[in-house]
């Protein structure tokens, strides 16, 4: 319990003074630290995200090529007619059942059922990894059989490739990511390190697995239906 | 601090909110299997996307259970985000109306199709 020093003069200035005032006891978030760093970067995050979306908006507005319908483009057939964006909507219901998985952990985390909380993060991992398969297989379809490259492709404007590579590829990697972080924390609950500590970490790493869902909430909207 | 002083909330709300993005999503692609175009088309998707992200982050991710502090902390900073979105937005409008202006770019181009490519579907052969 340090106050910051306090002269007759108000607080002391300078070098000092900025010691003091980052190194007093002043508290402004009443969660875990590691719950307000997870949120930190959370909304760094959002904001390299809106950077890519904008410049989305900014590429799709300027170019006068027209842009490739992706209705058509994302649709895929299975024997008969060819479905629209139906992929995508699978993907996304991927999705949205591992954040559902994900909520359920957290839940059965702070309840200390190592069980349960093992198996449904293990499950939120595993729709994950499949969300990442099915990206795999759509880039592929993309690249081998449409022929969309990152600097053209025959439909229209050619700036869809770069920027639909680039957002996706970024959502994907970060998916990826989840996928090892999750299970490296189910892992550690199924040891039993969390008992000591607290079940918290379970709570952060499904804040970024909702906050991976999230962004996919805005791909899904603007590459795929606007 | 105590281990356990993290969000705990019954399961119920949880399966509630779970089965609404379901349906949600749904509304949303149906937006596009059915087709609707134009106005109603923006109208409809980015109200679907709005409801759905604010549930994820409002329930999922326990923010409207937070203290203010650190909602405020979340929720602030992206607000200028809108003023960039703004920004950008006017900004590319007018440099397209630039380039069909100056430029003598073609206002009408249509994009092709995988169909046109492969063969069948339209049945119109448009010159490349």
């Amino acid at each position: 319990m340090s106050e910051a020093a306090v002269t007759e003069n108000g607080p002391a200035r300078g070098l000092e003074g900025m010691v003091d005032d980052w190194s007093a006891d002043k508290q402004a978030y009443h969660v875990p630290w590691g719950k307000a760093m997870m949120w930190l970067f959370l909304v760094s995050d959002t904001f390299i995200f809106t950077c890519f979306l904008v410049g989305y908006l900014n590429v799709r507005m300027t170019t006068t090529a027209p842009w490739p319908n992706q209705s058509e483009i994302f649709a895929l057939s299975f024997g008969g007619d060819p479905i629209p964006l139906i992929l995508i909507a699978i993907m996304t219901f991927v999705l949205i059942t591992s954040s559902g998985t994900m909520a359920m952990a957290v839940n059965y985390g702070y309840r200390r059922d190592k069980a349960k909380t093992f198996w449904l993060i293990c499950a939120t991992a595993f729709f994950g990894a499949t969300f990442v398969g099915m990206q795999v297989f759509e880039w592929s379809k993309l690249i081998f059989d449409e022929g969309i490259r990152p600097w053209g492709n025959p439909f229209g404007a050619a700036q869809f490739g770069s920027i639909f590579f680039m957002v996706t590829g970024f959502h994907g990697l970060h998916v990826t990511c989840g996928v090892i972080y999750l299970m490296w924390v189910a892992f550690r609950v199924k040891r039993g390190y969390y008992d000591n500590k607290g079940y918290e970490i379970v709570e952060i790493a499904g804040l970024y697995w909702h906050f991976v869902d999230l962004v996919w909430v805005f791909i899904f909207a603007f590459f795929y239906l606007l | 601090m105590a281990s356990d002083a993290g969000q705990q909330h019954p399961l119920g709300i949880y399966y509630k909110i779970w089965v609404l993005l379901f349906v949600v999503s749904t509304a949303s692609y149906l937006v596009d299997y059915f087709q609707v175009q134009g106005a109603m088309r923006w109208t409809l998707v980015l109200f679907f996307m709005v409801v759905k992200a604010g549930f994820i982050v409002a329930i999922f991710m326990h923010v409207v259970w937070e203290r203010m502090a650190l909602v405020f902390t979340i929720l602030g900073p992206p607000i200028v985000l809108l003023l960039l979105i703004g920004f950008m937005a006017v900004e590319g409008a007018y440099t397209e109306e630039s380039r069909f202006v100056y430029n003598g770019h073609d206002r009408d181009a249509v994009a092709l199709t995988p169909a046109d490519l492969h063969g069948g579907g339209h049945g119109e052969d448009d010159g490349h």
